[in-house]
């Protein structure tokens, strides 16, 4: 029993990096139906900005946190301006393709800057190295804070997304996008300020993964990368609270197979679980066909 | 008001619009009649920016907007309501009408505009808080209309207001247009429904395969031979 709370636990954490970075995937696909295959890599980016402010600039963990996000989301919307924006008429498949460039474009780009080495997170010391210990259970102060801190943006994302003006924009936009122009909004704005929320979201994601696992490399965003559009796909592509809840299910599932199964299957598991939900169930968990009356 | 010349629109190698020309004055209502894929919805969307024209030109009160984006001709006073009414169907009936007032900041003004088209359509504040896409078409295209008047549009188009609804509320759209109309507003309307949309125009033009064929007031046109053959069925 404790185990399995144990690996309830773990699983929350890992979930909550997953449905952080899922959040840009499928606020990107609603908006513009693009995979943005290069958002992993941002994710990534994030977690060399936060390793950079907390060795050579010294900073403390939260500085570093607002420092990557705000990076991520100024380099998610030039590479939106540089790379989608003039293929906005063309086919999904070249914009599909651009992405694909731009990911191995990040990724190789910051090889030749930083190295293909390893790079260690700076041992965190403090309050954040603290430890829980319920019995055999244990949850660190860093689990703690990973799913405080996606709970608070997740808050402030759906705040921005149901209250504000912009908000409904991209709501209108990712609904219609001339009948979004009728009513005078700037879809271009808009659209770019999908990738920023999207591209702040992941660079948290890639700062908490660093302090979390300690160890990052320029390849670290393929994986949670692709497992993050499962999770987006798996809730139900296009609605933000599905990708928290793929997200979630996606970290709990991986911490289980490892747990109970052969750490071996974790990924083969994951993506058998994308082959399954498009073959039962393909708009994902929370994905319904609006029909429009006529 | 709103002045067309000599627009013409192409879609790849099909040439939809060919020299169009046509002006709306302050005040009128002014129809534009013709079959399925003669350009009448093009020639909206060319007006309201959706579309750019190879080229002629498009004035709005003199000045040139021709190539001015679809939502700075929000700001400039034009309001569209799409063919097929396109409310956003996964907001609410709320957050419809008030993104029809996004570029506007008057909170105040806003309020007393929204109360306005609840006035008008008592049924959408009934429904304010109900998502869009359950609405029936006439609820729907209320909304579309009264989403529309929340920018306070100098000049509305209306793209076949009364496609698919039941005879009952054909009448109720019409006689809401043309109240609209009194209340200040110019209208360019296009139907396919060509006896009730002359009876209400001050203007109508013909639009046959891209080209203005014939052009008179409402009146002249329901007296012409040829619009009773083609449009009126007699």
């Amino acid at each position: 029993m404790e185990q399995l709370i144990q690996q309830i636990i773990n699983g929350i954490s890992l979930g909550s990096i997953y449905a952080l970075i899922a959040l840009g995937y499928t606020m990107v696909y609603g908006i513009i139906k693009l995979i943005n295959f290069a958002h992993g890599d941002i994710y990534m980016l994030g977690a060399y900005i936060g390793y950079f402010c907390m060795t050579t600039l010294k900073l403390g963990f939260l500085p570093s946190l607002i420092a990557a996000m705000l990076i991520c989301t100024l380099i998610g919307m030039a590479v939106e301006k540089i790379a989608y924006k003039p293929l906005r008429n063309a086919t999904r498949i070249a914009v599909l393709i651009t992405a694909i460039g731009v990911s191995l474009f990040i990724e190789y780009g910051t090889m030749f800057f930083v190295g293909a080495g390893v790079r260690t997170y700076p041992e965190i010391t403090g309050l954040l190295a603290k430890r829980f210990q319920f019995g055999s259970m244990v949850v660190s102060m860093q689990q703690i804070m990973i799913v405080a801190t996606t709970i608070v943006l997740m808050t402030i994302l759906q705040i921005i997304v149901r209250k504000t003006r912009i908000g409904k924009a991209m709501r209108a936009v990712s609904l219609d996008k001339d009948a979004a122009q009728l009513m005078g909004i700037n879809v271009n704005t808009t659209i770019s300020f999908t990738f920023a929320l999207g591209s702040a979201l992941a660079g948290a994601a890639g700062i908490l993964v660093g302090v979390y696992y300690n160890s990052i490399n320029p390849l670290m965003g393929v994986m949670p990368g692709l497992k993050a559009f499962v999770a987006a796909v798996l809730g139900g592509i296009g609605i933000i609270p599905g990708a928290m809840i793929g997200g979630y299910l996606i970290g709990i599932v991986e911490v289980f197979v490892s747990g109970y199964g052969s750490s071996m299957y974790r990924e083969a598991v994951v993506f058998a679980i994308l082959i399954l939900i498009l073959i039962v169930k393909p708009a994902g968990i929370l994905g319904k066909n609006i029909r429009e009356k006529v | 008001m709103l002045e067309i010349n000599n627009i013409n629109v192409h879609f790849g190698v099909i040439h939809a619009l060919k020299d169009v020309s046509l002006t709306v004055n302050e005040g009128e209502i002014v129809t534009l009649l013709g079959a399925n894929g003669a350009g009448k919805t093009t020639t909206l969307r060319t007006a309201s920016g959706l579309k750019k024209p190879t080229d002629g030109n498009i004035l709005l009160n003199g000045k040139d907007i021709t190539q001015t984006s679809a939502q700075e001709r929000v700001k400039m006073g034009i309001s569209h309501v799409p063919e097929g009414r396109r409310v956003f169907p996964a907001m609410t009936v709320l957050e419809n009408l008030e993104l029809g007032a996004y570029l506007r900041r008057d909170r105040a003004e806003i309020n007393k505009d929204l109360k306005m088209v609840y006035d008008r359509f008592p049924i959408l504040y009934d429904r304010k808080k109900q998502s869009a896409g359950t609405l029936s078409g006439g609820e729907q295209q209320m909304l579309a209309i009264g989403r529309a008047l929340m920018s306070r549009p100098k000049i509305l188009f209306l793209d076949e207001p009364s496609m698919g609804l039941a005879p009952l509320l054909v009448q109720e759209i019409f006689s809401i247009i043309k109240d609209i109309n009194e209340t200040g507003t110019t209208i360019l309307l296009v139907e396919q429904n060509a006896s009730m949309a002359l009876q209400i125009a001050h203007r109508a033009y013909v639009l046959e395969t891209g080209s203005i064929v014939l052009s008179g007031t409402g009146s002249e046109l329901m007296q012409s031979e040829d619009i009773r053959k083609a449009y009126l069925g007699g």
